[in-house]
């Protein structure tokens, strides 16, 4: 069995942004196993602009993005195997990986850092009502189809969901040339940034509905329309209120899913709320030596913010390897706890003994609040409250934690966020 | 009295605010609650301007387009007129990041550029 | 030419009437309105092998369900489909209502059905722990069994094919008329067929076909039934297949796993004009999220990943109409076929087959070939195994469908072989890929460049199912977008 220190399962942005940190930490024998053709992820098909603000402090699309990662990753000479499939992991780190020219081998990893991204939620999954015509696209897969393939998969196009990567089709068809009628959003509020919204519908003149669903699809082969609803506060269609639309293309852009599959084979524990791995102030996973970072872990909306997530991974899977591959000695542990409006953190607990001098934790909100603030309770102590013009589920928020003052208290046993109205 | 709204993307609040214009001059902008949406909404309505991005044909590429941009902010009311361009060119592979796909779009003195690499197949 | 044979429809019950007469020496010829084999009522039902205990004794649902499903295990094994006698319960939630479950035992005795047992409350939670909490006690038939229902209908045609049986694919059988000769003429949308004989195995258009030539009038409705297939993470929720107690309307919302290990659940009862009607509507998921829970408890509705709805050839008289029809001979019914249609299906091609041959003397062919390979699947072998496979054929080492681990090397098989897959539900129903829990999102785009490169379909004419089902409309670039 061929062995390797790190092996990082997935090449996109969180893979290539562990990797090179892990690098820079002193690892020598570093893999990447990426299944598409090409290194980059899904950043290869999001071609718009506005990443890497906060990394680079330019906009740079997302082929641009990744390929200032691609590029280190080669300058640094670390080992990557594309069209590759990794079929398993086991808790002792043992990673089962296929593909055409190798065939199924096993690698044996010092730590395994999973960066598999997530996929977005399929029509089945949200029992839309109808005929199962094609015609019906994730709006990701029409993006790879329009930006990669170079193929339009229709004229006339609803999309149901308003995330970011739905508002990004709406302008890419148009520009395409096709006639995007209306965005349907079954919550009160879009999840998607406020400039997709100006910049994708308001700029072409398409028009957002709130609080809507999809309650029909027509068309026995081929999407013919499509009738939208408004629903009320249960989320349940309101009779009376349909629309039809003549079109040949539904897009479907109601959220993503980290991918896990991997990660429960090797007996990782899932959090239910991000349907990720449950992680330590390491972004270690309850298995040792295996650690996560980027969408897998928690769907993020910013990649600047995978690729510092990712290279904390990579930085601290380095620390794991380098100590021998054991674990170093548990020290005062405490747990972190989302209540009040906070859905969850990452990560989920923090060793205080092991942590960096400053630590981020990031965190979401269940609902919009406007004018509340943001608390952090040491035990039953607030030590923080700081007010926010606006909190919404679609926006990451995050906290910083500051090792001196947590090794402060002495029985520190919680620490919670909440969302407090004052 | 010209009087123009729109949604502040300054941050997740999206502001709406009303500007009000006579003779292509701002008399006031009002329903912004900072700094950011000012200045926003300045811009906004005298000079507007978006970044195209899109693909151009490639022959003889390991992929059947590229992905484009505009290398700088193009004036709104240009988009299609910049994409009629875009949708015209063809380019031969291979095809660095950066290489220059169309010079001076739409006159308005920016290029549109190529935003990741095609290898020559075949 | 005139065939000896021309079957109307490659559903399940026209592969199994196919398959059977390949064993003879006859020109056997297989019309599908559709692109594919198992495009209609086939490819969306419970896919449950039925014991029998709920057929009327004496009728001819009974006894071909008890002969379907008496022959199932060897046409299983023989023509490699999967297929597992899983067991199944009638479930009694109403203390008042138990001797239902008596009667229905009775009548399973009355039918032949072997292996039934009467279960009390504590014996039915012990095997199955997730049923209802007002569980009375249940029925439990041993001989009961989940199929994949594709496989078995493509199966027998593939069977029947590579023994010698042609299939017209797109070609709808419009018109039939029977001249002075007593040769049928059967018009479709592709040309004139001759024939001596008819089978009509219609599915929903049965009665069509069999009101055009006979005296006494049938009337199908299509009755739909709405499903949801859940994640294979909620596969173990019931071993076996739960029903509750039959009604009027049928054997009522049943929950099992599946063949391939996800959770099933459905169908409803919903009469129909319509016979292409396969939308599933509000009302009929809201029912099976209702109806659902009847049996079985937490019912995992969070973990769906698709819905879908089928409908079933629900005959006025609630009976399969087989047999020649006397004023019109050479044409042979197998209408009406709707539940346990797909479990008779092996014992209605038997019978078919053999009142045909009878007639017209056909005599047994000495290299008939009794059995075919499924698509391989390597998830079945070692890693050296696999390794060999990859060495002998590459393709095998690429995964293309990541939710069900399907290679590109199955995919070219369901392509090559005989009967093989032209649009992306072909592919699907052949070799799982695109029928897991990321629903084809992933997967689609590259199956559409396998078949792209394998068929020499430009990506345009590439389809779902057929007809009009394109995938993509056209290049990005208009004019401009075409090859060099």
């Amino acid at each position: 069995m061929i062995s390797y220190d790190i092996v990082i399962i997935g090449g996109g942005p969180a893979g290539l942004a562990a990797a090179v940190s892990a690098r820079e930490a002193g690892v020598d024998k570093i893999l990447i196993l990426e299944r598409d053709k090409e290194l980059g992820g899904i950043l290869n098909q999001c071609i718009h602009n506005g990443f890497g603000l906060h990394t680079f402090k330019e906009e740079l699309t997302g082929p641009e993005y990744a390929w200032r990662f691609i590029e280190k990753v080669l300058e640094a000479k670390i080992e990557y195997r594309l069209d590759t499939m990794v079929m398993d992991i086991s808790e002792d780190r043992v990673v089962t990986a296929m593909s055409k020219n190798d065939g199924m081998y096993q690698i044996k990893a010092g730590a395994v850092i999973l960066a598999m991204g997530c996929r977005e939620r399929p029509r089945g999954a949200l029992n839309i009502p109808g005929y199962r015509p094609a015609g019906i696209f994730s709006a990701g897969t029409a993006q790879r189809l329009v930006n990669i393939e170079g193929y339009m998969p229709g004229r006339e196009v609803v999309i149901l969901g308003s995330g970011d990567i739905g508002l990004i089709m709406a302008r890419r068809m148009t520009l395409e040339g096709a006639k995007v009628k209306v965005v349907a959003e079954l919550l009160p509020y879009s999840g998607g940034l406020k400039r997709n919204i100006v910049q994708c519908l308001d700029d072409f003149g398409i028009p957002l509905k709130l609080s809507h669903t999809v309650v029909d699809i027509e068309g026995r082969e081929h999407v013919s329309a499509v009738t939208i609803a408004a629903v009320d506060e249960n989320r349940k269609p309101i009779p009376g209120t349909e629309e039809r639309y003549t079109c040949d293309t539904l897009l479907l852009s109601c959220g993503l899913i980290p991918e896990n599959e991997l990660s429960k084979k090797a007996g990782v524990e899932m959090s239910r709320i991000t349907s990720g791995p449950v992680v330590n102030e390491s972004l270690e996973t309850n298995v040792p030596g295996i650690f996560a970072c980027g969408n897998v872990l928690h769907v993020h909306d910013l990649v600047d913010y995978v690729s510092e997530e990712a290279q904390r991974a990579g930085a601290n899977a380095a620390k794991f390897v380098l100590a021998g591959g054991t674990e170093a000695p548990k020290g005062h542990v405490v747990e972190l706890k989302a209540e009040s409006g906070a859905r969850y953190t990452v990560p989920s607990t923090i060793d205080i003994d092991r942590m960096d001098d400053l630590l981020t934790v990031r965190f979401r909100v269940g609902d919009v609040y406007k004018d509340s603030y943001v608390s952090v309770y040491f035990d039953d102590e607030r030590v923080m409250h700081n007010k926010k013009r606006i909190l919404a589920p679609g926006e990451m928020e995050q906290i910083i934690l500051q090792k001196k003052k947590l090794a402060e208290i002495k029985d520190l046993k919680t620490i919670t966020i909440k969302i407090e109205a004052e | 009295m010209e009087r123009k709204e729109l949604t502040c993307i300054g941050c997740p609040m999206g502001c709406q605010i009303t500007v009000e214009l006579e003779h292509g001059e701002i008399l006031s902008v009002k329903g912004n609650t900072c700094a950011i949406g000012d200045k926003y909404a300045r811009n906004e309505v005298l000079h507007p301007e978006r970044t195209v991005t899109s693909t151009v044909v490639v022959d003889g590429g390991d992929k059947p387009r590229v992905s484009v941009k505009t290398a700088g902010n193009i004036p709104k009311d240009r988009i299609f007129d910049c994409m009629k361009e875009i949708d015209a060119v063809r380019v031969q592979a291979p095809v660095r990041i950066g290489d220059v796909m169309i010079e001076n779009v739409v006159d308005s003195g920016v290029n549109v550029v190529a935003t990741r690499n095609i290898s020559a197949v075949g | 030419m005139i065939y000896d044979v021309i079957i109307i429809g490659a559903g399940v019950t026209g592969a199994a009437v196919a398959r059977e007469l390949s064993r003879y020496d006859a020109e056997v010829c297989v019309l599908e309105k559709g692109e594919d084999v198992c495009s209609g009522t086939s490819k969306a039902n419970s896919a449950i092998v039925h014991a029998g205990y709920d057929c009327q004794p004496g009728s001819l649902m009974a006894k071909m369900n008890v002969r379907g499903n008496e022959m199932m295990g060897d046409l299983a094994r023989d023509l490699d489909i999967p297929f597992e006698r899983n067991g199944s319960f009638v479930v009694c939630t109403i203390e008042s209502e138990f001797g239902g479950i008596e009667d229905l035992y009775q009548r399973g005795l009355k039918n032949g059905v072997p292996g039934m047992k009467i279960l009390n409350r504590e014996e039915a939670l012990a095997m199955e722990p997730n049923l209802s909490d007002n569980t009375v006690g249940a029925l439990y038939a041993t001989t009961a069994g989940i199929i994949c229902p594709f496989r078995l209908n493509i199966a027998m045609a593939e069977h029947a094919n590579v023994n010698g049986v042609d299939f017209r694919f797109n070609t709808a059988a419009e018109k039939l008329t029977r001249d002075e000769d007593g040769i049928w003429h059967i018009r479709t949308n592709n040309g004139e067929y001759k024939t001596r004989a008819i089978v009509n195995a219609a599915g929903v258009y049965s009665d069509v076909f069999h009101n055009m030539v006979a005296d006494r009038k049938i009337h199908i409705t299509p009755r739909r039934g709405d499903y949801m297939l859940l994640d294979k993470t909620v596969g173990g929720h019931v071993k076996r297949t739960i029903f509750p107690q039959p009604t009027k309307y049928g054997k009522g919302i049943l929950i099992a796993p599946t063949i391939h290990g996800n959770l099933f659940i459905g169908p409803t009862a919903i009469d129909l004009d319509d016979k292409e009607a396969t939308a599933t509507t509000q009302e009929g998921l809201t029912q099976l999220i209702e109806r659902g829970e009847t049996c079985v408890k937490n019912v995992p509705y969070r973990s769906v990943i698709t819905s879908f709805a089928g409908l079933r050839a629900h005959e006025d008289g609630h009976e399969f109409v087989l047999g020649e029809v006397t004023e019109a001979p050479g044409f042979f019914d197998c209408a009406a076929i709707e539940s346990p249609g797909l479990t008779s299906s092996p014992a209605i091609g038997e019978y078919t087959a053999g009142i045909i041959s009878d007639k017209y003397g056909f005599k047994k062919k000495e290299n008939w070939i009794p059995t075919i390979k499924n698509v391989l699947n390597p998830a079945n072998l070692s890693i050296e195994e696999r390794n060999e496979l990859i060495k002998k054929e590459p393709a095998y080492g690429r995964i293309i469908c990541r939710c069900e681990s399907i290679s590109e090397g199955e995919i070219l098989d369901a392509i090559r072989r005989p009967l093989g897959a032209r649009s992306l539900d072909g592919i699907k129903r052949r070799t799982r890929a695109g029928m897991g829990r990321c629903q084809a999102g992933f997967c689609s785009p590259r199956v559409m460049e396998i078949l792209h490169e394998e068929l020499g379909l430009p990506y345009e004419e590439i389809t779902k199912r057929g007809g009009t089902s394109n995938i993509v409309l056209e290049r990005t670039k208009g004019t401009n977008g075409g090859e060099a």
